[in-house]
Order: structure tokens, then C-alpha cells, then sequence
């Protein structure tokens, strides 16, 4: 047993570092550290800079930009990017859609649509959850009925992560409801500028917009747009879930806050001495970051089962379950040490008023979602239950 | 030993209970919150009709002499409903114009609150004090010599001769400022903290807002004329006055516990997900239960809190007890707030659905006065005093 990176994996992390440190424009970087939101063309700069240098869909197959390298460097690339402070890759059209277009679309679907994604020429979204089918998603309700070479589509979607940004959705929907609930779903490429399709912002309790409604009307897509046969959608669904969790545990991002902890518990002061120093918040400090560290262990051991050719299982929910508590625990401590001042998040005006600080809370209130979203923890319990301990 | 309401305590809940079903549902709430002022004065109006400002005030003053325990009923209904109104800040300025105001500063003050005629509150805390009450940098200068008394619009303070003061000093993320018509702001006097009248319109307020929607301020004073409440080191009675409002705070809790854990159940029974309700669940159910046991513990020390408050005969106990509650609180509020919100799923992340402001009402009460780590040091200390 050797815990340690080989030499070849620290020299290709050293490469990436270095690489980071030439490539990451400044004011990205500045914008993440002070945990403003990003915009369309903040997220879209990073995809296309990163595109360029060949390196934004690592596990693609090599004819279509893949790298060719394996589970361990790309785990390395994404803490490395996360560390760095480098905004998120929007992981719906290069990650997800594209995954299921290597797997189950047609040629031509494939050579329309993947050239784009690597580019970054179409932003992408994803429409499965609806208001009634949040974790049980085959209860889905939105139909596509077949007419002529064309599906109409009516039906809403919601909690749609950047919609509104997004020129592309892929849906499941309901193509058939006479059979059972999974064997009549399909799988539809939408372009959102089609008339019928109209986006509503939900606002969330941190005052942000980042999740939408999404509502169909009418909503004409061609047949051409169906990826993988007609009611072998949940069949995608399923293939999809595995790729939307791999890196879900953000080891990378987390290091870089844990560090953003302590320089602000450093700098704040409790009874005259700086807060670091207090044995109570110290104390949770640390027991954070031990579990951050075990679970960065945990973490490459089941991309080293995975490089050893074993398909990823009920592990990756771990790693969710886990990564999420870990960056909750980060924003809660976070706004801890930023003590009662933190309560304040809008200024109307005047005074000095330190914007960073106020983001703190409202932080704490929207990093909730990483326990609910994607598959909740509840259901990712259910699969470690089910699926590793048959139960 | 009686856990039950009297009969006027069960009034005064009645019909605060009418009025917050009646005139600060969640809509409601949500205009206020989103009006240029951020709370509303017929609201505020309203609250003084049925006498609750009053409700707390000395007898002689126009009041009805009650006491913490009296007001745990509304404090709580002001809890489920997310009152932004500054209710509790100028429940715990009346206290301190009571502790250590003059006769006439009391008779010129108090009916005024109580009527609802006058906002008051306490501007104490300081960049940097995190919890700490005696850090206080503001700095006093005496003006000699005297002046007629300050004025201001509404009313006269005739100030006792030859003490008018001047303020300098900067208060931090003081809560209702913008809506007071004045401030008892704390002062440094050499080893004493003391404490001062200001009229709002004299300091510089820079209005902010916090994470659960009320107005807050940070206050800028330069040469402020101030006039002085009370002549001795002010600080027993601001501790008392905090624990006093530590302990209303908890009852306030209390309410938005029970709001949670009233939806929570609800949308355990009505949402359905694999086609049967969600609290169908065992796992999920367990979770529930846990959230109503946690909310009957911090109950039951909202109301020692509240019930040993006003015996301020021994400070000692006064501080255990308040100390010990808040821990509670804070522990109860953190699960419930998180438990809430996860078993809600993406709803309990909505802005549109009460829960989420209930969650960011208990965020910052759990905070408010003291967090827990503060609490857990000053019940070991009071522990240890005790012997």
C-alpha cells in the first residue's frame, strides 16, 4: 500500500498548477474569492479558455478533445481547478448531455451537438425535476406527443439550475403513460428558443436566482431531437445519474475554503485573542478538517478501485453525502467566525460596510440545497442501503 | 407549581394570536418587508392598541407592571409570525429607561412607548465586540456649561442641569435603529459604561438589512448631544437588560420552532413522492420526532427563562438559568431551522414559502445576544461562582 501520489501524477498536478497560475484571468478568480455570483459570460469565458488549451471535457473519447487521461489525473485536474479558485464548469451540456450523447446518440446527433458543447457555443440545463417528481423523478409528468415527425411537448419543469442562461434543456418526459412509470419516459434535446417555452426565476432564501421554472406550451421538438429510443429515457436517466456524482465530493474547493476559514477566524478577534486561538471554535475547525482529510483519502481509494476497471457504485453517494456535509459545515463555521456582524447582508447605503462578510450568511443559507439537490441525501442513504449493504 | 396560563395571560394570547392570523400573514409580511420603511407603523399601532407595548411598563408609567413570563405568549405568536416590527428592541430600551432613568426621564418616556407614540432603542454593540457587553469604545465628554435641555420634536427632556453630554463613537449592526425616534447608546466613563439619550435625527445611521429582513443600522456619533440616563456604571443593569431580552428572545424562538415544526409535518403528510406520503418513511419520521422533542425541551427553557428572569435578587442564578436556556435554544433552532429546510426539499429553499424565512429567523436567533459558544463559557463561569 503506497498513499502517496506516483511521481508522474505530482508532476502532472505541478503542470496543472503551473498552468492555472498563467491561465486563471484575475478577475475570475477575484470574483470566486469574494463569492460574487458569476454570470453567463463569467462561466462560459472559463469553459472556452479551457477548451482551447483542450482540457474542458478530459474524459471524452480522444477523437472527440478527450485527454485520454485516467479517473486519478482527472480527479487530480478538477481539485487542482477547485483549489485555484477557478470558476465551476457547468456540468449539464459537457458532462451530462454529452455523456449520454456518446452512449446513446446517433452519429449525427453526436457531431451536431458535441463540436458545440466543447466550445462552449450553447449553454445547457437540465429539465427533470417537476413540482411533483422531485426524488421519486419516474412519477414525471410532462408529456410529448407524437405527431407527424414532431413531439409536442406540454408540461413544466422546476428547480432547473441556470435556465435562464441556457439556449439548450434536455428533458425527460412522458411519451407513454398506458405502461409502467419508467417504461414511457423519453429523452428530448430542447432548443429553449422554441415558441411555447417560458422561464420563471424562483427565487431562493438567499435572494439569488440560479433555479427556474420552466414551463412547456405547446412546445413542437423534432423526433430527431430524441436521444436513444422512444421510452428508453429513465434507461438514460439511470446511465446519467453515475456521471452527475462523480466529483460531487469537491475535495479541491473545499481545501480552499477550510483555508478561507482560517485566515478569517485568524484575523477576528475573541476576548482580545484571535478566534483560531479559542479552544471551542478551534475544536469544530478541526474536526472539520479531519473529516475533509479522510475524505479526501476515501475519495482516491474508490478512484483507484476505479481505475482498476470497477464500475462505480453506491461510493459515489458516499462521497456525496459526505462532500455536502462538509461544505455546509464550511459555510456555517464561516459565518461563525464572522460573529453577530454576519446578521447584516444588504447595505441601502454609506458607512463601512465589508460585502464579503455579508456574504457569509447568505452562504450558509444556500449551500442547504447541496443536500437536497441531485439526488438528496435521503435517496443517496437508500442507494447505499439498497445497492452496497442489501438491505 | 403551574405550567398552565392565568386567565389574563390566556387573553393577552388570545388576542394576539386574533391579531397576527388576521393582520401579519405571510403576505402581509412580505409588503412590509419590501416597503421603502421595511415595517409597518399601523402595524405597530396596532400592537400598541392591544396594550402589548404597554404590557411590560411600570404601573405608574401608564403600564400594566407585567412581567417576562407575561410576555412569553406574545413573544411567541411574534416568533411563528416573523414579526419585523421592533417590538423586543423597545421592550428592552423600556427596561433600561425604568432601571436607571430619572422620575421625570421615566414620565416622559415610558407613556410615550407604551402608546406606541415613541420608538426607542438600545444602541450598544461595537465592531469587534463579537458578544463581548463591555466592549464599548464610545467616548463621553461633559458639556459645561449647561444647556436648557435638548429638544426634539414630540417632546421635551429637560436634562438635569449642567450634565448634557457629548457622544463620539461608531455603533455596529444596531437592529431597529432606522425605525427609532431615539437611542439609549453606551458609553465609555473610565471603568464605567454608561449610558445616554440620543435623538435618532442627531447620529449619522448608515440603514442596513439583515439576513432575516429587518433594518438594522450603523451609527456614526461626532460631538452627538446626549443626555445622560442614570449617573452610575450602567452595566449590571445592561446585562440584566440583556438577559431580559435573551429570555423574551428564546420565547420568540419558541413560536418559530413550533411554525416549523407545524409545516414540516404537514408536508410530510400531504407530499406524496413513489406514490404514498413521504412521512410514510420510517427514517423520515424518526427525523420529525426528533424536532418535536427538541422544540418541548426549548420550550420548557424559554419558560424558566422567561419565569426567572424578573427575580433579579441574585444575578448569579439569573445568568445560569438565561445561559442555560439560549444554549438550548440555539441547539433546538440550528436542527430544527436544517431539518426543516431538508425535509422540505427544493420548497424549504424557496423564497416563497414562509419555512425559508422562518430558517434564516432562527440562523440569526440562535446568534442573537450571545451565541452558544458564548453561552457554554458563561454558564461554566456562573456554575463555578456557584460553588
Amino acid at each position: 500500500m503506497d498513499l502517496d501520489y506516483s511521481a508522474e501524477e505530482l508532476a502532472f498536478r505541478d503542470e496543472v498548477r503551473t498552468w492555472l497560475r498563467a491561465n486563471l484571468p484575475e478577475d475570475l478568480r477575484g470574483k470566486v474569492a469574494r463569492y460574487e455570483s458569476l454570470g453567463r459570460e463569467d462561466l462560459l469565458r472559463w469553459h472556452r479558455i479551457l477548451a482551447d488549451k483542450g482540457w474542458v471535457a478530459p474524459w471524452w473519447p480522444r477523437e472527440w478533445g478527450g485527454t485520454g487521461w485516467d479517473v486519478v489525473q482527472r480527479y487530480i485536474f478538477e481539485e487542482e481547478c477547485g483549489y485555484a479558485g477557478a470558476p465551476p464548469l457547468i456540468p449539464f451540456g459537457i458532462t451530462m448531455c454529452a455523456a449520454v450523447l456518446l452512449r446513446f446518440g446517433t452519429p449525427e446527433q453526436q457531431r451536431r451537438f458535441l463540436p458545440r458543447m466543447y466550445r462552449g457555443d450553447d449553454f445547457w440545463c437540465q429539465g427533470y425535476s417537476e413540482p411533483g417528481s422531485g426524488s421519486d423523478l419516474a412519477s414525471l409528468r410532462t408529456r410529448a406527443v407524437r405527431e407527424g415527425d414532431h413531439y409536442v411537448v406540454n408540461g413544466q419543469k422546476t428547480w432547473t439550475t441556470l435556465a435562464h442562461y441556457a439556449d439548450w434543456i434536455f428533458c425527460l418526459v412522458r411519451t407513454d403513460s398506458g405502461v409502467k412509470a419508467q417504461e414511457g419516459i423519453s429523452f428530448l434535446l430542447i432548443d429553449m428558443k422554441t415558441p411555447g417555452v417560458t422561464v420563471r426565476p424562483l427565487i431562493l432564501m438567499d435572494g439569488g436566482h440560479e433555479v427556474n421554472e420552466v414551463f412547456f406550451d405547446g412546445v413542437r421538438v423534432p423526433v430527431e431531437n430524441r436521444v436513444h429510443n422512444e421510452g428508453m429515457g429513465w434507461t438514460v436517466a439511470k446511465y446519467l445519474l453515475g456521471h452527475e456524482r462523480m466529483n460531487t465530493a469537491r475535495i479541491g474547493t473545499s481545501k480552499r475554503e477550510l483555508e478561507n476559514l482560517k485566515e478569517a477566524a485568524a484575523a477576528q478577534s475573541k476576548g482580545g485573542r484571535p478566534l483560531i486561538e479559542d479552544v471551542r471554535f478551534r475544536d469544530r475547525l478541526t474536526r472539520l478538517e479531519v473529516e475533509l482529510m479522510a475524505l479526501e483519502l476515501t475519495n482516491l481509494r474508490f478512484l483507484d478501485q476505479l481505475r482498476e476497471g470497477r464500475p462505480p457504485g453506491a461510493e459515489v453517494s458516499m462521497l456525496k453525502i459526505r462532500g455536502t456535509e462538509i461544505q455546509q459545515m464550511l459555510t456555517q463555521l464561516m459565518m461563525d467566525a464572522i460573529g453577530p456582524e454576519a446578521r447584516i447582508v444588504r447595505s441601502l447605503g454609506g458607512g463601512d460596510f465589508d460585502p464579503v462578510a455579508a456574504e457569509m450568511a447568505p452562504r450558509y443559507c444556500n449551500y442547504r440545497k447541496t443536500s437536497i439537490y441531485a439526488g438528496s441525501n435521503e435517496i443517496q442513504r437508500n442507494i447505499i442501503a439498497k445497492m452496497s449493504l442489501g438491505l | 407549581m403551574r405550567f398552565d396560563y392565568t386567565e389574563e395571560q390566556r387573553l393577552v394570547a388570545e388576542s394576539v394570536r386574533r391579531f397576527v392570523q388576521q393582520d401579519y400573514g405571510f403576505e402581509a409580511r412580505r409588503r412590509i418587508i419590501a416597503s421603502a420603511e421595511g415595517w409597518s407603523r399601523e402595524v405597530w399601532a396596532t400592537i400598541a392598541e392591544l396594550g402589548l407595548l404597554a404590557l411590560p411598563l411600570p404601573t405608574l408609567h401608564g403600564g400594566f407592571g407585567g412581567r417576562a413570563i407575561d410576555l412569553l405568549a406574545p413573544m411567541e405568536a411574534f416568533g411563528d409570525a416573523l414579526l419585523v416590527e421592533p417590538y423586543l428592541s423597545t421592550l428592552v430600551a423600556a427596561r433600561l429607561i425604568e432601571r436607571c432613568g430619572s422620575e421625570v426621564q421615566q414620565a416622559a418616556l415610558l407613556p410615550a412607548i407604551g402608546e406606541g407614540r415613541l420608538v426607542v432603542v438600545f444602541a450598544h454593540a461595537e465592531a469587534g465586540a463579537r458578544h463581548d457587553l463591555s466592549h464599548v469604545a464610545t467616548t463621553v465628554k461633559p458639556v459645561i456649561p449647561a444647556k436648557a435641555g435638548i429638544q426634539s420634536p414630540g417632546s421635551v427632556i429637560p436634562a438635569k442641569a449642567g450634565i448634557q453630554s457629548h457622544l463620539t463613537g461608531k455603533k455596529r449592526g444596531v437592529l431597529h435603529a432606522p425605525c427609532a425616534d431615539k437611542l439609549i447608546v453606551s458609553a465609555r466613563d473610565g471603568n464605567d459604561v454608561r449610558l445616554f439619550l440620543v435623538d435618532r435625527a442627531d447620529v449619522t445611521l448608515h440603514e442596513r438589512v439583515t439576513l432575516d429582513n429587518l433594518r438594522a443600522g450603523d451609527i456614526e456619533m461626532r460631538e452627538t448631544p446626549a443626555q445622560p440616563l442614570g449617573e452610575r456604571d450602567a452595566m449590571p443593569a445592561i446585562e440584566e437588560a440583556a438577559d431580559y431580552a435573551t429570555a423574551l428572545l428564546c420565547a420568540e424562538a419558541v413560536g418559530a420552532m413550533t411554525y416549523a415544526n407545524e409545516a414540516t409535518l404537514e408536508y410530510l403528510k400531504t407530499r406524496k413522492q413513489f406514490g404514498v406520503p413521504i412521512g410514510s418513511f420510517q427514517a423520515l419520521q424518526h427525523r420529525m420526532v426528533d424536532m418535536v422533542i427538541e422544540c418541548e425541551q426549548a420550550r420548557s427553557m424559554a419558560s424558566l427563562a422567561c419565569a426567572r428572569v424578573d427575580a433579579a435578587s441574585d444575578p448569579v442564578a439569573r445568568v445560569r438559568i438565561v445561559s442555560a436556556a439560549k444554549i438550548k435554544i440555539a441547539d433546538a433552532a440550528s436542527r430544527i431551522s436544517q431539518e426543516s429546510v431538508q425535509l422540505h426539499g427544493g420548497m424549504g429553499m424557496s423564497d416563497e414559502l414562509k419555512v425559508s424565512h422562518t430558517f434564516r429567523r432562527l440562523t440569526a436567533i440562535a446568534r442573537e445576544l450571545g451565541d452558544v459558544d458564548y453561552h457554554l463559557d458563561r454558564f461554566a463561569r456562573s456554575s463555578a461562582a456557584r460553588g
